[in-house]
């Protein structure tokens, strides 16, 4: 489903992706864990299509396209979801208007008709049960105001509604209390289908114990310099990022000796 | 930072949709301004003896005024004797239906969303002769008359009802009141009068479209709506298409009578020609409106969308006399291009326990710059006045400018006057955000000013409110390559 290939990409004259290659198919979880600033949310944005980031080399082809070739809207038409670590507050607008202008232009995209008004409410309502969100939230301006797990929950909401062929949670479970966890985490594995993947982004373990994952790799200055089952992951969440990122780094040190 | 620019440059600017010219013969008198020309116009209406003097006494009034300067506003000079002061379109041709109408017309109209009717009256056909056989000017008309309600224009005011007139024209904006209301006074050619009687709460809402069709106004209008005790009525003044104007100068007066427990809801969606990308071209709109809360317990509403014209110098007021009155003031003011809007109002608390609340919204675009000025001032006997005001700008690129000029007055001490003023851009997040979930940078950059400007768009009746709403998506429209 997704094919990512070398991929170098820069921010400014950062270069801060090195060389990523990832495989991921339809029905796969795959974790990508690793320390701060190792790049793992501008991989995120890069798949999405924020501007700032510059690829310069490799290619990522998804669902038989070039990716890297769509703007960030037609990412989004072809089934790309991006769950954002700081969902944003857009006054005015209800998280209701703000979703029904994406699931119709998703629909234009594809020459469907756009949902009327009763059909809409109908999926609505069978997506808020299965997120467990509640319709007085909706009603509201998105995420102003939110708490951080309302504003997740939204997300996830989202998600739902938008039915993506790829869903990428950008450190989704970041400044979460444990019941909000489980509840986003529940939403997550409610949407969990064979023909959908998952590339969830995470710092810490423990959203992995909720959403289990086929795959885990670890992002250590650009590279994935470890690819595991989720073994792995408690293996790192025992011992540290540092039992991996020590080894790398004296790699390197020798390599330049 | 450069692409986003980038992005905000193909997604504001946009082409005027409603430039287009209708080919109708016009009676027009030769250009210029003397006192021969308003004999003229008086004469061409067939007014009465008091009137033309009212004129000539407006008209001499002017002469001995300087054009304001003040405001945030830019422009070479008008030359005042390079105007055509009266011109009464004759259309070649009554058109019996729509079908006879040039189709492209038809469908910006669908664009925008206008109604049958209003469609009709824009196109010039005549709602009495349409097919649908309903004609909707005379229904409403006769159902108005049977609840003592007169609406109708203020030329047929003045020959069928000029007590009223002559108690009121005047009364809240005096000629003396400024140089555009004297120039207005000495040469306005049309514009609706509407007269609510006592305890009549006006059974729909009163908009200009339906008696215009057969009465064009001209540039400088003249409104007057009175309400008298415990009358309630809502009015809509909409502009959404291009006015046919020789030339660039809109002035007009409105003013609103609110007696004891009366209510007078006053919304305008304006949308003349701003002129072209460059700034060239585009109406000039100095207009003054006022209403004054004449009675106790009185409340009046100013609501207004102000999308069109290349200069909008406008501050519609109110006089809060009446104790316990209510002034409200809705806004909001979109700019592109090379368009200026110096726009606000005017909250006077003279009565005891009065409130007024101001919601100005002001979004720039392009090369534009948004003023909002506004005046709350509290009387010496305007004992608890209560005054909340609220400025929101939102900027659209970097080359635009928003500004705010708050004057506030207290000269008693129980008045409470708050003023929240807030300047934002269009974040990148935003725009990303929206992009993510599959929303074309035009449509997110709509969603989000419609969201901005949702406080104020929620007090237009429904129907105005769509329209008022796709008009803000249009004015915002442009090609993203």
């Amino acid at each position: 489903m997704l094919s990512i290939k070398n991929i170098h990409a820069r921010v400014e004259d950062k270069e801060i992706l090195r060389g990523i290659n990832l495989e991921i198919k339809a029905g796969e979880v795959h974790a990508i864990m690793g320390p701060n600033g190792s790049g793992k949310s501008t991989l995120s944005s890069v798949l999405a299509g924020r501007e700032e980031y510059e690829v310069t080399e490799g290619s990522v082809a998804f669902l038989g396209k070039d990716l890297l070739d769509l703007a960030p809207e037609d990412r989004a038409r072809e089934g790309l979801f991006l769950a954002f670590q700081y969902p944003v507050e857009i006054p005015g607008v209800s998280t209701t208007n703000f979703v029904k202008a994406a699931v119709n232009e998703k629909r234009k995209y594809n020459g469907e008709e756009p949902l009327d008004a009763v059909s809409f409410l109908k999926l609505m309502k069978e997506k808020m049960a299965m997120v467990e969100i509640d319709q007085s939230l909706l009603s509201r301006s998105i995420n102003e105001g939110f708490s951080g797990g309302e504003k997740k929950r939204n997300e996830v909401f989202q998600m739902a509604m938008l039915e993506p062929k790829l869903a990428i949670l950008d450190e989704t479970d970041s400044g979460l209390d444990i019941d909000a966890l489980r509840i986003v985490a529940n939403g997550i594995n409610e949407l969990r289908r064979p023909d959908r993947a998952f590339l969830v982004i995470t710092h810490y373990q423990r959203l992995l114990d909720y959403i289990q994952p086929d795959f885990v790799h670890v992002l250590y200055k650009g590279r994935i310099v470890k690819s595991g089952t989720k073994e792995l992951a408690l293996e790192l969440e025992e011992k540290g990022y540092d039992f991996i990122t020590e080894q790398i780094d004296l790699a390197a040190l020798s390599g330049l000796q | 930072m450069k692409e986003n620019q980038d992005t905000l440059d193909l997604t504001t600017p946009s082409e005027y949709k409603y430039g287009f010219v209708t080919d109708i013969d016009t009676d027009a008198i030769p250009k210029g301004l003397s006192e021969d020309v308003i004999r003229l116009i008086s004469s061409k209406k067939n007014e009465p003896e008091w009137m033309l003097e009212w004129r000539l006494k407006a008209y001499q009034y002017w002469l001995k005024l300087e054009e304001p300067e003040w405001a945030n506003l830019h422009y070479p000079k008008i030359n005042y004797q390079d105007i055509i002061y009266y011109a009464a379109p004759k259309p070649k041709k009554q058109l019996n239906s729509l079908d006879e109408v040039d189709p492209e017309l038809l469908s910006t109209f669908e664009k925008l969303g206008i109604s049958l009717s209003e469609q009709k009256r824009l196109t010039g056909v005549a709602v009495d002769v349409v097919m649908d056989s309903v004609s909707v000017a005379t229904s409403f008309k006769e159902q108005l008359s049977e609840i003592g309600v007169i609406f109708c224009s203020i030329s047929e005011a003045i020959q069928l009802h000029p007590e009223l007139v002559k108690k009121y024209m005047g009364s809240v904006v005096p000629m003396t009141d400024n140089y555009f209301s004297a120039l207005n006074s000495a040469v306005f050619t049309d514009g609706s009068f509407c007269y609510i009687p006592k305890g009549v709460r006006c059974p729909m809402e009163l908009s200009t479209y339906f008696r215009i069709n057969t009465e064009n106004t001209g540039q400088f209008e003249r409104t007057l709506i009175i309400a008298e005790d415990e009358s309630y009525v809502s009015y809509l003044e909409g502009c959404t298409a291009p006015m046919r104007d020789e030339n660039q100068l809109h002035a007009a007066v409105v003013e609103l009578v609110a007696m004891e427990k009366s209510e007078i809801k006053y919304s305008t969606v304006q949308n003349w020609y701003p002129g072209d990308k460059e700034g060239k071209g585009g109406i000039y709109n100095f207009v003054t409106k006022r209403g004054i809360c004449k009675g106790n317990h009185s409340k009046i509403s100013w609501t207004q969308v102000e999308t069109g014209s290349a200069i909008t110098w406008k501050y519609p007021s109110v006089i809060l006399k009446g104790d316990h009155s209510i002034g409200e003031f809705y806004s909001v003011a979109f700019t592109n291009n090379y368009q200026q809007a110096d726009t606000g109002t005017k909250m006077i608390h003279l009565g005891k326990n009065t409130r007024s609340r101001i919601v100005a919204k002001g979004i720039s675009a392009g090369h534009s710059q948004n003023s909002y000025r506004g005046l709350v001032r509290a009387s010496k006997q305007a004992v608890n006045a209560r005054n909340y005001s609220q400025c929101d700008s939102l900027l659209l690129g970097d080359k635009c400018g928003a500004h705010t000029f708050p004057y506030i007055e207290v000269k008693n001490k129980t008045a409470i006057i708050e003023h929240e003023a807030t300047t934002s851009k269009i974040g990148e997040d935003q725009l990303f955000y929206c992009r993510q979930r599959g929303i074309d940078p035009e449509a997110a950059v709509a969603l989000i000013v419609n969201g901005f400007a949702k406080e104020v768009m929620n007090q237009l009746p429904m129907e105005f409110a769509i329209e008022a709403q796709k008009l803000l998506a249009i004015s915002m429209e442009g090609s993203v390559g």
